[in-house]
């Protein structure tokens, strides 16, 4: 072998120490077992042993009409705060890519701030907001409309979400929409294209990984979302995480409360699954510079 | 494409063109007609304005006064997208998330043209430009030569009768540059369309265009043929920036039909005065200096002028040396193979006929806009 040939592969082997960048990982490995896979593993062993051995709890999941039409709901209300997201984060990321840089760090914090503000505070805020007597209705009334019931209902648990999960949605559509080459759109417009048509065949097909990240923390986030559906709904809003709450805190059912976390998590799974396909972008370099 | 249904190439028109940002001028009354189906460069260095009267005819620019016609007709305030004029880009803007195929098919969907007709278009575009077996490519998986032809199939699929090209070889390598001119010559020859072309390369510039417009400071300095700008060159600036020159300043004195320049104790003369109150420069080209060691009488010329080989490099078919001369400026002299060579520190002596020495106006900016 010459001296110039690369070394670093011996025939028929992993070149020695391979495994220290794994090595690095496992600090973290070990965290995630601990507080994830540990639990995890809890959770699924209670709800298939408690009070006895058997499939009795998922059996009584299933059973219940009402456990149905809560995880239904746990769904829809989370595919609305992705929407509601989607469209409302859009042209905020828009936004950010387009102005100068302090500007965007004024819109980055505004996006931030609520964000440090803890869940609850936000939440009581849009409490004082949306009720009856609150600043909408009373604005509403103000200029001659009827109010409009919005606190307990399944719209002001939306708001409400939707509100606190924004900034998952902009912070990924951000950093895919800075990395979009505008003169892209230039391009199309001198093949012809109108702005809206550019827009709709050049922009938003390469901003798509960016919706779709972002859709997928924020629906993900939705369906656990426990303090904002318990404070802003009412009983005809009610999501799977209050139910497994009253289950296990208020009955003390770990086993249906874990049966109920269990059927969430694989709901989900088998939803992004689903998913997945049509997510895959199909080309291999998003329109970076 | 078909002898007879040849698309004819659009005249243009760029009556006294202003564009204004702030008080700073990017244009300054830029007037230019080009011919239909002519071959037109625009040269100039970074700054100029080229790039700008580019993107106002593409509709990218608004201007703040004057009149453009494509065509005979008017496009001011016509919007890029309703102008029909094809753009290629230095840094190609091909659409990553489309293959080859359907970024040349990209104009002839926005016009609605049928499936079939369209694929047949795009399949003679990409035979064109000698990329027909890259059609179901992504751009991210070609190189960058042969994203730039994509991007040229891309501009003339749609059949526009003006082509305009914005440095689109800036980004390779010479000698895909080089070859890629040829392939540009060819398709402007084999279409009939009017190709407007954006460089800073005044090689590139000769190669490719029947005619050139010298761009400086926001204005035209000439427009002309590649060797009316070299033999004939209106100003300092265009005698400077079109291949090599040697500029000799000094100490001028006219009369009715000569001009005397003293240059450090030495005194030059060509058989011509300039109009106006100017002060004159000499320019003269490479070939027009002869070169040789003091005393030795070269044949050529009546002026003479002592030297010291500052730089001297082997060209292949020649020398090319730069010669110090004794008011510390410098001369560029080419000499053949055939003829003596000479070191670096070396005395020489440069001779030329003053009726090759170009006088024109100094103008002490035409040094600080080129480098």
């Amino acid at each position: 072998m010459s001296a110039s040939e690369p070394t670093s592969q011996p025939a028929g082997g992993r070149p020695a120490g391979a495994w220290k960048p794994f090595a690095l990982t496992l600090p973290a490995l070990v965290l995630l077992a601990a507080v994830i896979g540990y639990p995890l593993l809890t959770i699924v062993l209670r709800s298939l042993s408690e009070p006895e051995w058997g499939v009795q709890n998922y059996a009584w999941f299933f059973g219940a009409p009402v456990n149905l039409t809560v995880l239904q709901r746990t769904f829809t209300i989370s595919a609305w705060v992705t929407l509601v997201c989607i469209v409302s984060a859009y042209p905020y990321a828009y936004l950010m890519t387009a102005v100068g840089p302090r500007v965007r760090l004024v819109l980055v914090l505004c996006v931030l701030i609520p964000f440090w503000v803890s869940g609850v505070v936000r939440t009581l805020s849009w409490v004082i907001l949306l009720q009856d007597s609150g600043v909408i209705n009373s604005l509403l009334r103000s200029v001659g409309f009827s109010g409009v019931r919005l606190i307990r209902t399944q719209t002001g648990v939306v708001i409400g979400m939707a509100q606190v999960l924004l900034p998952f949605m902009i912070l990924p559509l951000y950093s895919v929409m800075k990395g979009i080459d505008l003169r892209l759109m230039r391009a199309a417009e001198s093949l012809g294209a109108r702005p809206s048509r550019a827009f709709f065949t050049v922009y938003l097909p390469l901003s798509l990984p960016g919706v779709y990240a972002g859709a997928i923390i924020v629906f993900i986030l939705a369906l656990g979302f426990y303090i904002t559906p318990a404070l802003l709904g009412g009983p005809r809003s009610t999501m799977l995480s209050t139910l497994v709450q009253s289950q296990v805190l208020s009955l003390l059912q770990w086993g249906r409360g874990g049966a109920m976390g269990v059927v969430l998590l694989a709901a989900t799974f088998l939803l992004l699954a689903l998913a997945a396909p049509v997510m895959r972008s199909r080309h291999r370099e998003a329109g970076r510079r | 494409m078909n002898p007879g249904q040849e698309s004819r190439g659009a005249a243009i028109d760029l009556e006294s063109i202003t564009k204004a940002y702030g008080d700073f001028k990017a244009l300054d009354g830029v007037s230019l007609r080009i011919e239909p189906g002519e071959f037109m460069t625009l040269l100039g260095p970074s700054g100029s304005g080229k790039t700008t009267t580019l993107n106002v005819v593409a509709g990218f620019t608004d201007v703040t006064s004057g009149k453009l016609l494509v065509g005979g007709k008017s496009v001011v305030g016509v919007p890029a997208h309703k102008r029909n004029i094809g753009v290629v880009f230095q840094h190609y803007a091909l659409f990553p998330h489309m293959t080859v195929g359907r970024n040349v098919a990209y104009p002839l969907t926005l016009r609605g043209i049928d499936r079939a007709t369209r694929q047949s278009r795009v399949a003679r575009a990409l035979d064109m430009v000698k990329m027909g077996d890259f059609a179901h490519r992504y751009p991210s998986e070609l190189s960058g030569g042969q994203q730039q032809r994509v991007a040229l199939a891309r501009a003339i699929v749609f059949d526009p009768p003006l082509l305009l090209m914005d440095e689109p070889l800036g980004a390779l390598d010479k000698k895909l540059r080089e070859w890629l001119q040829l392939e540009i010559k060819r398709i402007h020859r084999e279409l009939g369309t009017t190709f407007v072309y954006v460089t800073h390369d005044q090689e590139e510039a000769l190669v490719l265009s029947d005619r050139i417009a010298v761009f400086n400071r926001g204005r035209i300095e000439q427009i002309g043929t590649g060797r009316q700008l070299y033999d004939e060159p209106a100003t300092l600036f265009v005698g400077r920036f079109i291949g090599d020159s040697t500029v000799l300043r000094g100490e001028a004195r006219s009369d009715a039909t000569s001009t005397a320049l003293r240059i450090a104790g030495e005194t030059v003369t060509a058989p011509r005065r300039l109009a106006g109150e100017a002060s004159p420069v000499m320019l003269l080209r490479p070939e027009k200096l002869a070169i040789g060691r003091p005393g030795q009488g070269v044949a050529s010329g009546t002026n003479r002028l002592s030297g010291m080989i500052a730089e001297a490099i082997y060209l292949g078919s020649g020398s090319k040396y730069e010669v110090r001369l004794a008011d510390g400026s410098t001369a560029i002299v080419r000499s053949p193979l055939t003829g003596e060579s000479f070191g670096l520190g070396e005395q020489v002596e440069l001779c030329f006929d003053g009726a090759d020495a170009k006088l024109l106006a100094d103008d002490s900016t035409a040094d600080t806009t080129l480098t």
